[in-house]
Order: C-alpha cells, then structure tokens, then sequence
C-alpha cells in the first residue's frame, strides 16, 4: 500500500458520492472521507516503521513529468489534517439542506482529492495540476451554494478566481524555467541547481505571488473576508482549514529551499509583510459586525504570524508555523461551524442581533468558549504550542518582530472574548435557540478533543515533522 | 496519397446519394467513410513517400495532421444531423461540400510543390465560402459570406503573387528544391519578399492580427455549424500549413543573414502578442457567443504562432495544441448548437441556467472553456505548458510571461459564459436530447481529456 490509494479512494469517493443521488450523497461522502482518513492513519503506521509508501512513476516522457508522490513527515502531517478535517467538514453540514446535494459532497471529495494530492506531489508539475484542480471545486462551491446576493457572490468569487490563477500561472512559469535548468520536474533535482542570486530573486518572487495570494498575506488578502463570508460555511471551512495550508505549506516545500539566497536576504522584509498582516487583520476584526467576517479577518491575522515564522528560516519557526497551521486548521473549522450552528437557529450573521444566548444554551456556550479560547492560545490548547513557538522563533530573529506578532495574542483575546460577549452573553434573547443536537455535538466535541490532546501531548506531532523539517534546512542552507 | 483519393471518393458518393435518394443515410454512411479514411490514413503513417513529381509528400508531419483534420470532419458531419434538420433536401449538397473541404486541407498539409499548396488553400477556401454563405436566406449569412470571399480572394492573391516571386528568386515551385536551394550563400531578395507575402496571405487565414478584421464578422454571420468548422477546422489546418511552409521552405536558414533572422523572430514575436493581446482584450466585451469565440480563436492563433520560433523541434507541440484547441471547440460548439438551435442570434442570455436545466451539456461546456483557458487536466493545460516550455528553452521568456497574462485575461470572458449557466435563472424550456449531438460533445470532451491524460499519444507522434 502506498500513498496514491488515499487518492484514489477520494477520487473514486467524488463519483460514487456524485451517482449516489441526492439523498444518499452525504453519507457516501462521508464513509468515503472516513475510509481515507483510515487509509491514512494506516500509511502513517506503516511510515513510522520505516516502511516505503512513496510512488514514483514516469507519465510524460517528453517534456520529463513524473508521477511522483513523496511521503515524508511534512507531507502526511498535512494529509492527515486534510484526511482528518474533511469528515468532520462533512459531517457538520448533516443539519443543512443543499440542492443538488450529489454535486455538492461529490465536489467536496474531488477537492479534498486535489488538496491531498497537492501535499503528496514531489513533482513539480504534478504538484501545479493538484494545486490548480483544488481551485476549480471551491469555485463551484462558492459560487452556486454560497449565500448572499447573487450578483456580488458572483463578483467576490470570480475575483477569487482570477487572484489566484495570476499568480499560480507565474508559479508556473518559474517551474517551467527551472526546468528549462534542471531538465526535471522532480524536486530533488531542482534541490540541486545552483542558481544565480538574481534568478532565484525572480523565481522567490513568482512564488510568492502565487502563495501570497493563497495565504493571503497582505497587500494580496482582498478577495479573502468577501468570499469567507459568500461562500456556504462549508466552503469556508475548506478554504481556511485546507486550502491556505497549501499556501503555507508550499512556502516550506518549494520557495525556501529552491530560492534560499533569496530568502535569506530578503527575510526581514517577507516577515514585516507577515507581521503588518497579523496586526492589520487584528484591528479590521475588531470592527467587523458579520460574524463570518470577524473570523476571516481574524484568520488573516493567524496566517500572517505562521506565514512570518516559516520566512524566519530557524527549526523552531517552520516547526512552530507546521504546528500553527494544523492546530489553526481545526480551530477555525470549529469557529466557523459555530457560526454556522448560530446561523441555523437566528437566521443571521449579525453580531448585533444576536445575544442571549448563553442562558438558553449552555452545552453550546462552553463549546463555543473553549474554540475561542483555543483560538486566543490560552495555555493548555493546541494553538498555545504552535502560536509560543512561532514567537520564540521571530524572537530569535528580532525582537521587535515578536512583541508586534504578539499582538495577535494580546488584541485576539480583546476581539474574541469581545465578540463572545456580544454573541453568548447579556440578556436572555427572546428569541429561542435550541441546544446543540446530537450531531453538531459530536463535530465539536471531535475538534474540542483533537485540541486539547495535542495541546498537553504535541510530542506526536513534533516528531513526526521535525526530520522532514531538517532536510528542508539542510537544502537552505547547503551554501 | 490514399487518404486524399478516397476522401475526394466519398465526396463523390455523396452527391450520389442526392441521386438516388438516399438523403437518410448520408450522415451515417459519411461518417463510417470517413472512419475507413482514417484506417487508411493510419496505414500511411510512418511511411515517407512523394508522387507525382513530388506534388504529394506523406509524412509523419502530414499523416499526423490529416488524422486530426478526419476527426474534426467526423465531429462536424455528425453535427449536420441536427442542423440541416429543416433543409432535409440540400444535406448532402453540405455533407459533401465539408468532404471536399476535408480534401482541401489534407492537400494542404502534404504539399510537395507550391502549386499544390495553391491548390489545396483554393478547394478549401472555396468550400468556406459557399458554407459560410449557405443560409441563403438570411441576410447575415450573404453578408458573412460576400466579405469572407472579398477578403479571402485578396488574401489568395497575393499569397498567389508570393509563390510567383519565389519561383522567379529560385526556379522552382517543389518544396525540396527550393529548400535545397535556399542554403546556397547567395539568394534574390526576390525570396524572402516572396515568402513574406505567402505568409501574411497564411495569417490572413489564420486570423492573427492585423489580417484578423474580417473573424469577428464572418464567425458571427455564418451559420453556427460553419462558424463551429471555421473556428476548428480551418485555423487548425491554416496554421499547420504555414508552419509546414516555413520549416519545409528552410526560411530560417535561408536568413543566414543575422538581421533578416532577427527581423523575422522580431515579426513573429510582435504578430504573436498583438494576436494575443487584441484577441483576448476585444473578446471580453463580448456578449454574442459565436463573436467571443472568434476573438477567443485570434488570441489561440497568437499562441499558437509562437511554434514558429522554433520549427525544428516545435512540430510536435503544434500538433498537440492543434488538437487540444479544436476538440474543446468541437464540445463547446456542440452545446452552442444545442442551446441556440431555435434562437436567431447567439447571445450569451441564451446560456442562463443550462446547469440547470442539462447540467451534462452544462458541463461540457464548461469543460472545454476550461480547457481553452488552460485550467489543469484539461489537455488545453498541457499545450500551453508545452508551448511556454519549448519557448522557454528557445529564451524568449519575456514572451511567455506575456501569454501568462493573457491566459489570465481569457479566463474573465470564459468565465462569464460558466457563470451565466450556474448563477442565472434559465429563461427558457430546453427539450428533446438529440442524440448525435449529445454523443459529439461527450466523445469530443472525452478525447479532450485523454490526450490530457496521455500527453505522450499525441506529443511523441511527431518528436
């Protein structure tokens, strides 16, 4: 067994989920989710007792394109947030009612397929088709399910679009003239150019705009909160849970190690992008009045402190980015689940109208507490580990930098508990607001678990990435 | 050589049919006649051979290029079914006019001699003419017709004057001669201006800018199905032979000369940005489907101008381009006739909520707009990827980031017409599923996908 028959059961889940009918599609999604998370804790065993579930095939002989999907720490970490993610995503939808619901969960697996494949590729090319599949799905997603008027849902997401295809395109062209170069696709012959310091400054910068866009670090972060808040929650929780970790998740994989003297020397600059995105998206959250928005915003903020400690180029930066990016993955997805339950029951996003709720509620309310405290990393959780590494790393590098990163602890507590306060607590509201049910219990009772285990015992997780973080290190800095 | 007779064979056969009355049976029997045609064409491949005098050389290069052009006349008779549905006395007069045209361009890829590339450029301009024409009742059809025979006759004739001054600068009309000669030191200035005038007669038929006025109008005027042969068939044919004419006529090593070589690479690098550039840029005010398609076909000529910078090696990627680029035409064009059958005009309101109401077609549309924009697994994806690869390697990075920036402006007018069928209410009752073209927009769409797939069947035919 090797790692492309995770793929396969995701992408053979999309056509049986899409055959299945509307009213079997849901649960066929998810025994097909359930199956790949299986199969991938399965292939993690097998990694971990030194097993080889790596596949390399040729499919292209001229130009040279190879199939090749390469499992290392890295790379399952992130298959495994993915695999992961994805049932609960699908999971939590179960109270809502989509038309043509056999193209939904059906568009739900071929992302997942596409964001999988994207972790897995150690072609580049192979890795650019994954990269461009994942787009296409959430496109349609957002698009036709997503909520809102019509008219500016169809602005917000062709904007998405087009972002994000400019700058993959020029991510692209980079790996066409590194091919010109290395005669390969393969990532361990391009780990091997010498490039000039002014090539890798073109080709760092082709990158970055692709994943820039992706993250979204500032100024490329537009398109973010419109299509967060357009999108169906479901979408929303793809986007912010998976798709930005490609982004971030590239960053370490292809742009450090294929342009390092770039990297090197333009550090201080990409993490003051970073930096100015954590503090920016901070004060936008504290004005916002749509719930979903303040969560986008907030998630700006979140992926501009793992964005500047992957450019910090020290272990404990990329550790603690890896760390932040997966315990931020389920952070989010609960918040915006969250959302989503309130949305069920108000029929709103409106900070202002909701309120009350806690006395009506209180299996919810501590829930919804613990996502926002785990969101704020109070000690204990999760996102506390991944969040003091990464500012122990920008400490190493400037202090400076980790006084302001730090600001997205200090004005996340003011924005989170502010809106917890608006949303749960005050008066009992008059209208009803039925506590969770069974269902909606279970998805934040699994993210709850996943949080605070890793939260007291990140041990696993740690070592399972620090080995492919070193190699990744060693290729920086082989110079 | 065999192929060329026993397409102008089946041509004959159809009038035939008129005859004896078997107009039924015509799409049917044309289409299996043409599938024999492509058996005999495979035969062929491999096997270098010229006859008389050298008029007809087969080769891989042709053998490659007939086999698409079969497909693409296999699509487009199989579509007629439904077009023709309400003049059932003239179809085959139209089936047999597309046979002949098919002729045409097969001559046209495997030219041995200048007067056969005449020849072949003349059968199928002619047939484009008529077809284009053929709605003889309708004012815009004779209006499409008369200014694409104006223009093209123009574009015939000075590619004709060309052809006379080659053969005053060399003496000869046969390709392997000229070619032989054109690497002696000393050669007229008669040649290149020769040469120059052959190929804008070429780009005039391709439709790259400047020659590019006359697309817009004649695609929107024709009837749709020839609009659909125009876009797919004709360009593909019209760049393959200008790209057979500059590598078979040796022009870049004739130009030993370094500033007539830089000329020439300045030229085409310009031709192909300003394709690019005007096609894609015209294309996005667009709301007739038929019209953006066409400015869409310039920008693809533009692209697909940039082989020409490197004909030695770059054969291969035409090909795969070629192919890519027509078979999501074929699907797209598929579903326009479907959608506008009862329609006389093709505006993009036609297109409101078709996922709705035939979410198949729906997304093969899409499918194929997706490929001509160059979204993975779609082989559209590949051949941009092949073509900017190969340019690349040739140094002309400055040029493929300009079609990086084009591929991402044609993603803003493809996707106005994905966003009309998912996010519009559909206007209209769509009925009956005409099985022909349902089966020519699956198997087109599904071809599409699998010399995405397996790049190579297609990539190693020529390399």
């Amino acid at each position: 067994m090797n790692v492309s028959t995770i793929l396969i059961i995701l992408l053979i889940g999309a056509f049986a989920t899409y055959f299945s009918g509307d009213k079997l599609a849901s649960k066929v999604a998810l025994l097909f989710s359930l199956a790949a998370l299986g199969c991938s804790i399965v292939l993690l065993n097998n990694y971990n007792a030194g097993e080889n579930i790596s596949v390399i095939n040729s499919w292209i002989t001229q130009p040279k394109i190879s199939f090749a999907l390469n499992a290392d720490g890295l790379g399952l970490a992130m298959v495994l947030l993915t695999a992961a993610l994805t049932p609960i995503i699908i999971f939590s939808s179960f109270g809502n009612e989509y038309k043509n619901a056999k193209a939904f969960y059906g568009l739900i697996l071929f992302m997942a397929f596409a964001m999988t494949g994207t972790f897995l590729a150690s072609d580049g090319l192979l890795y650019y088709i994954f990269w461009e599949l994942a787009l296409v799905p959430i496109y349609f997603i957002a698009l036709i399910w997503g909520n809102g008027d019509a008219e500016e849902r169809r602005k917000a997401v062709v904007k998405f679009f087009i972002y994000t295809l400019a700058g993959s395109l020029f991510m692209l062209t980079a790996f066409i003239y590194l091919y010109t170069k290395a005669g390969s696709f393969l990532i361990e012959d391009l780990y091997k150019l010498n490039l000039s310091a002014f090539e890798q400054f073109w080709i760092f910068l082709a990158f970055f705009l692709a994943y820039a866009i992706k993250i979204p670090i500032i100024p490329f972060h537009t398109w973010q909160a419109n299509v967060y808040q357009k999108a169906p929650t479901v979408g929303t929780m793809l986007l912010s849970g998976i798709m930005l970790k490609m982004g971030l998740y590239s960053v370490l994989r292809w742009q450090l190690p294929l342009a390092p003297t770039a990297a090197k020397e333009y550090m201080y600059i990409f993490i003051a992008l970073g930096i100015a995105g954590v503090i920016y998206g901070s004060i936008v959250a504290l004005r916002q009045k749509d719930l979903k928005k303040l969560l986008a915003y907030s998630s700006l903020a979140h992926v501009g402190l793992i964005a500047a400690a992957s450019y910090t180029l020290t272990l404990d930066g990329l550790r603690g980015a890896v760390l932040q990016m997966i315990a931020h993955g389920f952070v989010v997805v609960g918040l915006f689940f969250a959302a989503e339950v309130i949305f069920r029951r108000y029929e709103t996003r409106n900070i202002a109208e909701m309120g009350g709720i806690r006395a009506q509620s209180p299996k919810f309310t501590s829930m919804f507490l613990i996502l926002v405290l785990a969101s704020v990393a109070l000690p204990s959780t999760f996102n506390f580990v991944g969040e003091f590494t990464v500012l122990y790393s920008l400490s190493q590098i400037n202090i400076w930098f980790a006084i302001l990163g730090g600001t997205t602890i200090i004005l996340g507590a003011y924005y989170m508990l502010r809106m917890f306060q608006h949303v749960m607590l005050g008066e009992t509201n008059s209208k009803a607001f039925a506590d969770v049910t069974l269902n909606e219990g279970i998805s934040f009772a699994v993210i709850i678990a996943v949080l605070l285990f890793f939260g007291f015992y990140p041990k696993p997780i740690t070592d399972l990435i620090t080995p492919s973080l070193e190699t990744i290190l060693q290729v920086i800095n082989k110079n | 050589m065999n192929t060329l007779i026993a397409i102008t064979g089946l041509g004959i056969f159809c009038l035939l049919f008129e005859i004896l009355n078997l107009r039924k049976a015509i799409v049917p029997f044309t289409i299996l006649g043409l599938l024999g045609v492509l058996a005999i064409n495979f035969c062929e491949f491999g096997m270098e051979q010229s006859y008389y005098n050298n008029m007809i050389t087969v080769s891989k290069f042709s053998t490659s290029f007939s086999s698409l052009f079969i497909v693409l006349t296999i699509f487009l008779v199989a579509l007629s079914h439904n077009f023709y549905h309400n003049h059932p006395t003239k179809i085959s007069d139209y089936v047999a006019i597309k046979v002949f045209l098919l002729a045409g361009a097969v001559a046209m890829v495997s030219f041995g001699n200048l007067a056969m590339f005449f020849l072949g450029i003349e059968i199928l301009s002619i047939a484009l003419y008529v077809l284009a024409a053929s709605d003889r009742l309708n004012i815009k059809s004779n209006e499409a017709g008369m200014k694409y025979f104006l223009m093209g006759s123009f574009a015939s004739g000075i590619i004709l004057f060309g052809i006379c001054l080659i053969y005053g600068a060399m003496g000869s009309f046969d390709i392997s001669e000229i070619h032989e000669s054109a690497l002696s030191a000393e050669l007229p200035i008669w040649f290149p201006i020769g040469m120059i005038l052959v190929v804008i007669g070429m780009l005039f038929k391709v439709a790259a800018v400047p020659f590019h006025f006359w697309a817009p109008d004649v695609y929107e005027g024709s009837p749709a199905l020839t609009t659909a042969l125009m876009s797919t068939l004709a360009k593909v044919v019209a760049i393959a032979t200008l790209f057979k004419l500059v590598s078979g006529m040796n022009l870049i090593a004739s130009l030993d000369n370094q500033d007539l070589l830089h000329t020439f690479e300045v030229i085409v690098v310009v031709l192909s940005i300003a394709s690019m550039s005007v096609g894609n840029i015209m294309a996005l005010r667009q709301v007739n489907v038929k019209r953006m398609l066409a400015f869409s076909g310039i920008s693809h000529a533009g692209f697909m101008l940039m082989t020409l910078l490197t004909v030695s090696a770059s054969a291969g990627v035409l090909l795969y381009y070629t192919a890519a680029y027509a078979l999501s035409g074929i699907a797209a064009f598929s579903v326009i006739l479907y959608v506008c059958r009862d329609h006389d005009n093709e505006d993009i309101t036609n297109f409101h909520g078709l996922g709705k109401t035939n979410p198949l077609l729906a997304a093969i549309l899409t499918g194929s707009l997706l490929s001509m924009a160059g979204i993975p697994i779609f082989s559209g994806f590949f051949a941009k990827l092949f073509l900017f690869n190969q340019t690349i390697q040739a140094g002309y990075i400055g040029l493929v980031i300009v079609a990086v920036i084009n591929s991402i402006i044609s993603v803003g007018y493809y996707f106005k017409l994905i966003l009309a069928m998912y996010s519009k209410e559909p206007n209209q009752e769509r009925t009956g599923r005409p099985f022909l073209i349902y089966a020519t927009a699956v198997i087109s769409i599904a071809l599409n996908i699998i010399i995405g797939l397996f790049p190579s069947l297609v990539l190693d035919l020529l390399n």
